[in-house]
């Protein structure tokens, strides 16, 4: 089959470009649109560091087909925070040296973006489990769990305060 | 890693997406979640022209509760059996066993009828919907008919559902009793070296009802009869345990692979399921 048009709404943005069904959406992402953020790792679903959202849900963006994204809204890092406003994330993750390497981050942060919109007052152990499909192999977890953990109370704090 | 070419569908309806399955023949297959198809196909073991995906069919994507009745539809995620406390009222071992597969990304996307229709021995929901002795919908190009769980597999990756037939929905009666999934991984995201699903219910202090299944110790999931029967009119006693334990290792068949040799298989499995037992127990 030739390339169809793929649809998507990135980062607030409508986009459309042209693709193949198979290839998959961290390619279209990164290659057609200069998303650069999700960063290929595994490409086989393990690592985590493609993560990003998807209709409200964490995918692993190596392990979906851009047809299948078509139509969908993604949130990117790109989306989360910029250079001069980073987002609560990323500051707490430089405040308590969540990353190393920084290959992982992105998806760490785009993952654990997603955790506290859902529980936005989690355990450690809360935490861990559901930042479980994403690898780190520099930090040894420590500091991550640290970090979200600061993030969520910050985060808490911030609309404690606007109440 | 990228796949081989094929052409897209997104039908909008079970009518549809079977016509697809029927025009098109061998070389089409349906994806739900994908988790399990799309790395087979970057590995180029799995070659399709065309993919069927099911996502725009709303019908399968309820969880419906109506009585004593439990229907779900294949399209269901893994992180909404999780979600949906209706159904946890009903059957709380669904969420215990969907908690313990893959990671919270995947449980996003994956699908119970995917993980359920695919037949690869080490997927965990084959062998609960076994212990729930729950019962398959598929729809052919002839309608619909429903398979027992317990009957579905035939060997890996060969089940009772035909080629022009897609999984439709997912249905048991809910239990009473009490409950546990126990599964052993290397690491999160992995497959199961053993796991085991138990339902038991008592009354005053004796087992009147037991279901066991063991997960990926054979080529299919095996709900081992003898094993349950070892239980049912004990008063859940030591001797009645083992007994039970010994029945289900003698019934399944670990074959030696990444996961460790026969015998380690048989033994985790013996410990799995006692686990189990004596868990479900404390909440009957």
């Amino acid at each position: 089959m030739g390339k169809m048009h793929v649809k998507l709404t990135v980062n607030g943005k409508q986009v459309e470009t042209l693709a193949e069904p198979r290839e998959l959406l961290i390619h279209v992402l990164r290659e057609n649109l200069n998303i650069t953020g999700p960063h290929i790792g595994c490409e086989t679903s393990h690592c985590g560091a493609c993560t990003v959202d998807m209709g409200g849900k964490s995918v692993k963006s190596c392990t979906v087909f851009a047809a299948q994204a078509n139509g969908a809204d993604i949130t990117t890092i790109e989306g989360l925070g910029t250079p001069d406003g980073l987002h609560v994330l990323q500051e707490m993750f430089k405040e308590h040296h969540g990353l190393q390497c920084g290959f992982c981050t992105p998806g760490m942060i785009t993952r654990a973006y997603r955790l506290l919109q859902e529980n936005p007052d989690p355990t450690e152990e809360e935490v861990r489990f559901g930042m479980a499909g994403n690898l780190c192999r520099c930090t040894g977890y420590q500091n991550i769990v640290k970090a979200i953990m600061a993030a969520a109370a910050e985060m808490n704090a911030v609309k404690e305060a606007a109440q | 890693m990228i796949p081989g070419s094929f052409d897209y569908h997104r039908p909008d309806s079970v009518g549809a997406a079977v016509k697809l399955l029927v025009d098109f023949g061998d070389g089409a297959r349906v994806i739900a979640g994908g988790h399990s198809l799309i790395p087979m196909m970057k590995l180029r073991m799995a070659d399709l022209d065309h993919l069927i995906d099911l996502q725009g069919i709303n019908d399968l994507k309820s969880i419906t509760v109506s009585g004593a009745n439990v229907t779900i539809g294949a399209m269901v995620t893994q992180h909404e059996l999780i979600a949906n406390e209706a159904l946890f009222s009903m059957a709380p071992i669904v969420r215990e066993a969907a908690l313990q597969i893959a990671d919270p990304q995947v449980r996003y996307v994956g699908t119970l009828g995917g993980n359920v229709a695919n037949g690869d021995p080490g997927n965990d929901m084959p062998g609960l919907m076994q212990c729930l002795d729950a019962s398959y919908t598929v729809v052919g190009p002839n309608g619909s008919r429903d398979i027992a769980a317990r009957s579905f597999y035939e060997a890996a990756y060969f089940t009772e559902r035909q080629d022009d037939e897609i999984l439709t929905s997912i249905s048991f009666k809910s239990k009473k009793g009490g409950y546990a999934y126990e599964k052993q991984k290397r690491k999160i995201g992995d497959y199961a070296t053993a796991a085991s699903a138990v339902l038991i219910e008592k009354d005053g202090g004796n087992c009147t009802a037991a279901s066991i299944a063991m997960t990926n110790l054979s080529d299919t999931p095996v709900c081992p009869q003898e094993a349950a029967a070892a239980l049912i009119g004990t008063a859940l006693d030591e001797a009645s345990i083992s007994a039970a334990v010994t029945a289900a290792v003698n019934a399944i068949d670990p074959a030696e692979d990444n996961r460790g040799p026969v015998e380690f298989k048989k033994y985790v499995a013996g410990i799995m399921l006692r686990r189990a037992i004596e868990r479900a127990t404390a909440r009957a």
